[in-house]
């Protein structure tokens, strides 16, 4: 894969404006677009991440090597699949009842949020992470690699390159990783889950995940997973 | 510069059940009567403004906050009545104006409307609307409110409101109209939208720290000045707890403020709050809890570093005594907030 020189946010709200604040201050070049017309998010970009460029979705993707999804999961297919087709794209995106609806309206119950945003954009490589910290940890827990108080992203996907270009990306924004090889797990980190909203060091992070059976979510999740096999 | 003269300090409810000295906890009645009490003990010690919370779940006593407010107008005479927030996306825009414009009736022109989209969902199923319409919902009723506001008879046709033809609402307030603030958790589409209808910006910081909202000032004026709206002073609302002892506060709020916000997060999925976390949120964040003089200092750097007009201190969170809340209201009113006037008229 080619080097990340511009960073491509699609959505312009609370969490979309904190990665672009972090990534311009990575020394990233940054596109990012809204819902609506460009003209909508200009002042909104220019007053709260000066530097950063408000286009369409296709001027985001265009000149992009990352694309960072931060718009609520009900509107992923908002986006045309194959505007992205070929690119490196994190989903920072989570199934929230409290902005989504139903989820029986939005998902298929028998596979997690990401792995239907994958088989959407099939022409993508996906990689979830920045979902479960909430966006004012984002902003403010940042820190140089090597700080003390450093926190941690679960970082997870299919395709192991992917994983681990998007895992130095995330070192570089200023978080360290706990990384996985399997999209699925992504449910880890989901709103229900222990660290959805947590903000962790690496140390603490890693033992939340690497006991997660042992969480009432995760208890919850393997149920689910046993019924289906039946 | 804030100018100390002009500040405005305010307390605000979300109507916690409260608690009995033995732990037991109060009836929703009785809690609902104890805020009427802790209104009447503000207007005394001089605090401007005091916030009722609307809610529609059993931790919460309060789901009709106006008349809350009404029964506290009947005994004050200075202190503002401010819902905090009334959830306009589920409510009928009709139906808050004539609520508000009886309170400014009661009250002698001491109502204060404060809008917002509702950070809790359950009055969205509850009164038949969907989630998946918030914005719009919001949009449509803002700007239907805002023409009732002006008091003049109303030709409208809406999508998730009745369709009204020429129609005159009552009661006319008999002052300037009705005092109108929007909340906003930290959306900059809402800072846009409250800017083009000249409304008043309180902002609810909930959690991380103040500093995060200081461009969020400048986008305001700019809008405004986009829209060729004026602009006015900002004001916040954030939680906190106050004791004569600091090690007291810090460790009742700990309990109660962890309490309140576990169970809110079971139903919206987050995580259970950390000792890190409430420890960040009151060192640096957005708990202002301690003894009078950190809460004092917090509050005077919040003030200075967001330029504002008005703080509102969040009281009651989780299930307090009325001992514990009463006490934090006499040492805001007589301790904290002349400490903050002392401390910004010293830093000029």
């Amino acid at each position: 894969m080619a080097e990340i020189k511009t960073v491509g946010i699609l959505g312009a709200g609370k969490v979309g404006i904190v990665l672009a604040q972090l990534a311009l201050k990575a020394g990233y070049n940054v596109r990012i677009s809204g819902s609506g017309s460009v003209q909508k998010i200009a002042l909104t970009i220019e007053t709260l991440v000066p530097g950063a460029i408000a286009s369409t979705n296709q001027g985001v993707v265009s000149k992009s090597d990352i694309i960072l999804l931060a718009i609520p999961l009900s509107r992923y297919k908002n986006i045309n699949s194959k505007l992205l087709k070929g690119k490196l794209v994190i989903d920072a995106m989570n199934y929230w009842w409290e902005t989504d609806g139903i989820r029986e309206e939005v998902l298929d119950p028998s596979l997690t949020s990401s792995e239907q945003v994958q088989q959407y954009f099939s022409k993508s490589t996906l990689v979830k992470t920045f979902n479960h910290m909430g966006y004012h940890n984002l902003q403010e827990d940042a820190r140089p690699e090597g700080a003390d108080d450093r926190k941690a992203l679960f970082v997870t996907g299919n395709d192991h390159e992917a994983v681990d270009e998007v895992a130095d990306f995330v070192n570089t924004m200023g978080f360290d990783t706990v990384i996985h090889y399997n999209l699925a797990d992504g449910i880890m980190t989901e709103p229900g889950s222990e660290l959805f909203g947590a903000s962790l060091s690496k140390a603490d992070l890693q033992n939340v995940i690497d006991h997660f059976d042992e969480t009432e979510f995760g208890k919850k999740i393997k149920e689910a997973h046993e019924e289906q096999k039946q | 510069m804030v100018d100390v003269n002009k500040l405005e300090f305010g307390i605000e409810t979300f109507g916690d059940i409260v608690a009995n000295e033995d732990g037991s906890l109060k009836t929703a009645g009785e809690s609902i009567r104890q805020i009427v009490k802790e209104g009447e003990l503000a207007d005394k010690l001089g605090i401007d403004v005091i916030g009722v919370g609307e809610h529609h779940r059993p931790d919460y006593s309060v789901s009709s906050p106006e008349i809350v407010l009404g029964a506290i107008a009947s005994v004050t005479k200075n202190i503002k009545l401010a819902t905090a927030v009334t959830v306009l996306s589920s409510d009928d825009p009709v139906r808050v104006y004539e609520r508000f414009a009886t309170l400014e009736g009661l009250s002698e022109g001491r109502a204060q409307v404060m809008l917002g989209r509702g950070s809790f969902t359950e009055s969205f199923p509850l009164f038949g609307y969907d989630l998946t319409d918030y914005d719009d919902l919001f949009n449509e009723k803002l700007e239907m409110y805002d023409q009732l506001r002006k008091e003049k008879p109303i030709t409208w046709s809406g999508k998730f409101t009745e369709s009204l033809k020429n129609q005159d609402v009552y009661p006319k307030t008999d002052y300037d109209g009705l005092d109108t603030y929007i909340g906003i958790g930290g959306s900059p589409e809402s800072i846009i939208r409250t800017a083009k209808y000249g409304y008043k910006v309180i902002l609810a910081i909930i959690g991380g720290q103040a500093d995060r909202f200081v461009p969020y000032l400048d986008l305001y004026k700019r809008a405004a000045e986009q829209f060729n709206m004026p602009t006015h002073p900002v004001a916040v609302h954030s939680h906190g707890f106050i004791a004569d002892d600091d090690d007291e506060a810090v460790e009742v709020a700990w309990k109660n403020i962890k309490a309140n916000f576990d169970r809110i997060g079971l139903t919206r999925g987050w995580a259970p709050m950390s000792r890190d976390q409430f420890d960040g949120e009151t060192r640096s964040g957005s708990f202002y809890v301690g003894d009078p003089e950190r809460v004092a200092q917090r509050m005077a750097r919040t003030i200075k570093l967001l330029d504002l007009g008005r703080f509102d201190l969040v009281y009651g969170a989780g299930n307090q005594t009325a001992a514990q809340r009463e006490r934090m209201i006499e040492l805001y009113g007589t301790k904290v907030i002349p400490r903050v006037k002392e401390i910004l008229s010293q830093e000029g």
